[in-house]
């Protein structure tokens, strides 16, 4: 995947956890859950969508680089290169 | 075949925790000795009518825009929309004591208005009260029962208002006698006076139909009228579940709705040498007789605008198994006509629920049983003619259950609804791959059950 798609692909696993939420507009360099009511139940369930989608597994010691949108792309995008 | 989960009883916490572990993956099986799925909580045809079975309202109400509350959390985790839901919110509802009465809303606010003009006195107490409950984290509480009585004490002089804060909430989910562990209390404060109650538009059954479709969905398999009759145990673990067909299955982990001490009798051992309330609980003490009652006239015609009505007979409320087939000097009237609608139901219908002792029903012989049931629908009725006045003379249809239809369709020991008093807060049992959700895990009502299915899929399936 490209960088391009890492982060559209992102963007619909929040807006599939939260529909309600306004996630398109989300700001690349603020926190996620700074913009949007997301709740450490939410944020897991981000981790497991990707974990079922793309079969990479993410170590809690990696969670805090999933905290905004562009670190989160960073850090996705050596991991989904082939997928 | 080896199944990841085998989820023992469809009830509402089952299909919730059903859904998580299928929708990542897991293969799930649901076994439902039932036709249909849905448990206490599910719905049934009776005179070309649908009844649902336990339904008054759906607490934890909170209009759409308002998050991280248990409503909010249970459609997220679940992947549903808040429309799904249909939900009607209620009108007003009342708390009727014999010299005092407080009316509530969805509005905490104009509870907190009542309070005021109601114990004008107490009032201040009354906030510092809200205040630190807010602080209070039910999630991490103490597994020791904790008295909600003396707490209740320590803030208030006038012994009516703690009888009338504890009589709705005690009605609508307490398993103990009397007194309820003050962390289920701050969970039921907050599910109906702080948020509220509302009503699917169409009752229980869109609702049930649709969980259903959504597990099916994510690749779960469901199979009713299949009862799990023993879960052989093996060096502490599940190795087998036998079904009364005769057929063995197996899996991975199991999760059991069906309540605690229900599940310890399938277990052909209960490992754990130390004998804690988990090892060995309680049967619950606590049923109801409800009667559904359909009107030939509207309720309000009969001028009755309250979605639920909670009353008592005196200054101190029992919450106890009464020495009667019923008790009658308390009760609840729901009336399912009273929420804001634009779409009213046909006809005018009064669910009432008085507590009731299952052994004393239980004893009875069958042409007795019969009998005493349309004695003890009248006495209640007698009851509600104050509140809602020439009710007994409209009656065109009616169906009562009691605590012995309870346990004889739900399987619950005693019909006790609430489950035993002794809840295991983080669902482990003493068996290693063995754990409860639902009514015996600590929350209940039909957004409890719910978020307990998915509390416990998270914590024991997925995380
Ligand atoms: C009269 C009444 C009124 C109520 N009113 C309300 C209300 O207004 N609002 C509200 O929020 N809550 C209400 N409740 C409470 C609510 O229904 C329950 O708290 C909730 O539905 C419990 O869900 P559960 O998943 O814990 O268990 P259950 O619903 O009890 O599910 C257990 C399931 O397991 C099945 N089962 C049992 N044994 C076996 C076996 N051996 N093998 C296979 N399957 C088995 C049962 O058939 C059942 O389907 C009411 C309950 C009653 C009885």
């Amino acid at each position: 995947m490209t960088k391009e798609e890492v982060k559209t692909s992102l963007l619909n696993i929040i807006s599939e956890i939260v529909p309600d939420e306004d996630v398109m507009n989300l700001e690349g360099n603020t926190s996620i859950r700074d913009q949007i009511d997301l709740d450490s139940m939410d944020f897991l369930d981000i981790i497991m969508e990707i974990r079922k989608k793309y079969q990479v597994e993410i170590p809690e010691e990696d969670y805090p680089e999933l905290a905004t949108m562009n670190s989160s792309v960073t850090y996705l995008e050596p991991l989904l290169v082939d997928k | 075949m080896k199944y990841d989960l085998i989820i023992i009883g469809g009830g509402l916490s089952g299909l919730a925790a059903g859904i998580r572990s299928a929708h990542f993956g897991n293969r799930v099986c649901i076994l439902e000795q039932q036709g249909r799925v849905g448990g206490l909580n599910s719905y049934y045809h009776y005179q070309g009518r649908i009844f649902d079975i336990g339904l008054h309202a759906i607490t934890n109400y909170v209009p759409r825009h308002i998050k991280s509350t248990p409503l909010a959390k249970t459609l997220r985790q679940l992947r549903l929309s808040y429309d799904d839901f249909q939900l009607l919110p209620q009108q007003i509802s009342r708390i009727t004591f014999p010299t005092k009465e407080l009316r509530f809303t969805n509005d905490f606010n104009f509870f907190i208005q009542e309070i005021s003009e109601k114990f004008p006195h107490q009032i201040d107490q009354f906030t510092k009260f809200v205040q630190s409950l807010k602080g209070y984290d039910e999630f991490s509480a103490k597994k020791e029962f904790v008295s909600t009585r003396q707490i209740l004490q320590s803030f208030f002089f006038d012994p009516l208002l703690i009888e009338m804060l504890l009589c709705p909430l005690m009605f609508y989910g307490c398993s103990w006698e009397n007194d309820i562990d003050f962390a289920q209390f701050s969970v039921l404060f907050r599910s109906i006076f702080c948020e509220g109650f509302a009503r699917p538009q169409d009752g229980m059954s869109k609702i049930i139909q649709l969980l259903k479709t959504k597990y099916q969905h994510c690749g779960g398999e469901l199979k009713t009228n299949c009862k799990v009759q023993k879960l052989h145990i093996h060096q502490n673990k599940v190795s087998e579940v036998h079904l009364s067909n005769g057929q063995t299955m197996k899996a991975e982990k199991i999760i059991s709705c069906i309540g605690l001490p229900e599940t310890k009798d399938l277990c052909t051992s209960w490992g754990g040498k130390t004998t804690n309330r988990t090892t060995t609980p309680r049967t619950g003490a606590l049923s109801f007789m409800e009667s559904i009652i359909i009107l030939n006239t509207m309720p309000s015609q009969l001028t009755f605008d309250t979605t639920i009505l909670f009353y008592n007979d005196s200054e101190r409320f029992f919450y106890q198994r009464p020495k009667t087939l019923i008790d009658t000097s308390s009760g609840v009237i729901c009336c399912p006509n009273n929420y804001q609608t634009e779409k009213p139901l046909p006809e005018g219908m009064i669910r009432l629920t008085n507590l009731a002792n299952f052994t004393l029903w239980n004893g009875l012989d069958e042409e007795e049983y019969h009998i005493q049931k349309k004695f003890c629908l009248r006495e209640s009725l007698k009851k509600v003619e104050r509140f809602i006045p020439g009710l007994q003379d409209r009656i065109l249809i009616h169906d009562i259950f009691t605590p012995k239809t309870i346990e004889k369709f739900t399987g619950r020991r005693q019909g006790a609804v609430y489950g035993t008093p002794d809840k295991t807060k983080d669902g482990l049992t003493p068996i290693k791959n063995l754990f409860i959700c639902g009514t015996d895990q600590g929350y209940l009502g039909i957004v409890g059950a719910m978020l307990s299915g998915i509390s416990m899929a998270n914590a024991h399936i997925l995380y």
